[in-house]
């Protein structure tokens, strides 16, 4: 795009550049504002003072993060979900976008398949018998739960599927020439061809097997078997639910006696895991959000 | 030759459909749960047929009412508010030329979309409870302190509010690609023709991607009956289920804490078929008028 000059347009961009400026405070704020919180003193967080530097600075609500039993069994529930339910994904993943992206003269049925797994995608029985199923098949309170019900990422294999579809007929050929079957020319050169778009829709599974805590609500009845997610969703719900039939001020009452430090340490440690895939994700996901979309 | 073929390629699809029967198309048979009475110990296979009963009683009570109109007031909200926010951000971003700053001021609006509901319900119940930094900032104004959480009026707001703060950035990644496709020349044309920013704004550059908002216009349609469980889920009390009480949260208290499956499965059933029908209607618009095919 081509710039304006002049005094009236260095205004306007200065303008511009504080709205900007603005912007990004606001989406940063809350959470400078409880990272404040998580190190400052109790009293001066209950009495409003903290906003955004820490006041009366010290470790205590960590040290009390570092001490909850709790909060780590749920930490090592997460990080199993991850590498299980993120590996299956992956895997699954890989295994279906290939033979999808296969023409249908080479592939009779891709195209019934095809619209199998659209369908799954555009309609579901819902909530009660998602969850009947689930405890009709014994997996209540097992890890599986949690990481076979969302195991085929279906959204994701249409974006590598779109991608494998990019990649040119030549190199399939060769490979057939040089005598490699479908699981070889998979492996060998459509895999690593892939890397980028891989990567992608990898994080996004990673990220969002994280931040699932619905799963680890119902389908897990003993707390020990709760991701850290749900857990979380306990401490913050928990207060709802007790408000059953409170007045505004009874509720008030209860969410100040709640620990607000020792909360927003939790939520922060939590965070931990995003915040170090962000840059990746950051490098990935706009290029990788674009690249299964382009059709031939 | 491509039999053998194909039946590699059947292989390699196998425990994926698998899982999808089990898990996708298995449970779409429960949905019958909505027309008996259903008991969980025969199942849904051995439970008594009731008919259409358990829709009448859906229609009788006010509570689906309720949320059905809570769920698309949300919903519609969010969906324009986002749109909008997304838009103007990307405009502005697109204003600027300094690369740096551009690339900074996304990294940041980006991360919220990436943080749990989980964690933004536990830190926006923090800041917007009567002692909380919201209210300071109310009162250092000289306004009356409110307790967003707790007041149906503020709810819905809280919730619109809420999501366009986590995803404003991230949605307006559509616009910002959009944007960056437009050939320069367009614009060298303009400055050439004496056009004021604004005019350029006006004609070059809503114009190029006015096909874009109206692909993301007609695909948000679908999600009318999405007013964002998890993040309701995080935020809610009893206090405001009057006005911030929506379908997924009253499917999953109905069903699963108070156990009317019937009711639950009936309620969720017409969420499942309307929004079906608005997906196809989604569909047809964004190919009619954004030229738009899924696959």
């Amino acid at each position: 795009m081509v710039y304006g000059k002049g005094p009236l347009n260095r205004i306007l961009d200065g303008v511009i550049l504080i709205i900007l400026c603005g912007i990004a405070t606001l989406s940063l704020f809350p959470l400078l504002h409880i990272l404040a919180i998580s190190f400052s003193d109790k009293s001066a967080v209950a009495a409003g003072s903290v906003i955004l530097w820490p006041k009366g600075v010290n470790l205590a609500a960590y040290r009390a993060v570092v001490q909850d039993g709790a909060f780590f069994t749920a930490f090592w529930v997460s990080v199993k979900r991850v590498l299980l339910g993120g590996g299956i994904q992956f895997a699954l993943t890989i295994l279906m976008a290939y033979p999808l992206s296969r023409e249908v003269n080479i592939f009779r049925l891709r195209n019934v398949y095809m619209w199998f797994i659209v369908f799954t995608m555009l309609f579901s029985g819902g909530l009660i018998p998602w969850y009947i199923t689930i405890r009709d098949l014994g997996l209540l309170d097992s890890i599986w739960a949690l990481v076979l019900p969302g195991a085929v990422p279906v959204f994701n294999v249409i974006i590598l599927m779109n991608f494998f579809r990019g990649i040119p007929k030549e190199l399939d050929d060769a490979a057939t020439i040089d005598g490699a079957g479908p699981w070889r020319t998979l492996l060998q050169i459509y895999v690593p061809l892939s890397l980028p778009a891989l990567a992608t829709v990898t994080l996004f599974s990673i990220v969002t097997h994280w931040n699932s805590f619905f799963d680890g609500l119902i389908l897990m009845n003993n707390p020990s078997n709760q991701p850290l997610q749900t857990y979380l969703n306990q401490i913050v719900v928990q207060f709802n639910n007790s408000s059953a039939n409170m007045t505004v001020d009874e509720i008030e009452r209860i969410s100040k006696l709640s620990n607000q430090t020792v909360n927003s340490a939790k939520i922060l440690v939590s965070m931990i895991p995003i915040l170090i895939i962000y840059p990746l994700l950051q490098k990935y996901f706009v290029n990788g959000l674009t690249l299964g979309s382009v059709k031939e | 030759m491509n039999k053998r073929i194909a039946l590699h390629y059947h292989l390699m699809l196998f425990p994926g459909i698998l899982l999808l029967l089990l898990f996708s198309i298995y449970p779409m048979f429960g949905i019958v749960i909505a027309f008996q009475d259903f008991s969980p110990v025969k199942g849904f296979w051995g439970s008594e047929w009731v008919g259409l009963e358990n829709f009448k009683y859906m229609l009788e009570i006010p509570d689906s009412k309720r949320v059905f109109l809570n769920t698309i007031f949300i919903a519609v909200m969010k969906i324009t508010a986002n749109l909008v926010a997304a838009l103007i951000f990307a405009l502005l971003l697109n204003e600027l030329r300094a690369r740096f700053f551009k690339r900074f001021v996304q990294t940041i609006v980006y991360l919220p979309h990436f943080i749990s509901w989980v964690l933004i319900g536990g830190i926006v119940g923090q800041m917007l409870s009567l002692d909380g930094v919201v209210n300071q900032g109310l009162e250092l104004i000289g306004l009356d302190s409110v307790f967003f959480l707790g007041s149906n009026n503020w709810f819905p707001f809280v919730i619109v509010g809420t999501d366009v703060w986590k995803e404003f950035g991230f949605s307006a990644i559509v616009f910002l690609a959009a944007l960056t496709a437009i050939n320069p020349v367009l614009y060298e044309a303009a400055e050439i023709d004496g056009a004021t920013r604004w005019q350029k704004l006006r004609f070059v550059t809503l114009p190029a991607i006015s096909a874009t908002i109206i692909l993301i216009a007609t695909l948000s349609l679908q999600n009318v009956l999405n007013a964002g469980f998890e993040q309701v889920f995080n935020l809610y009390n009893t206090l405001v289920y009057e006005s911030g009480d929506i379908i997924d949260t009253y499917v999953y208290r109905m069903g699963l804490i108070e156990s009317q499956y019937e009711l639950a499965t009936a309620v969720g059933t017409l969420k499942s078929i309307v929004s079906l029908i608005l997906i196809y209607i989604s569909y047809q618009l964004a190919a009619k008028f954004a030229n738009y095919r899924i696959f």
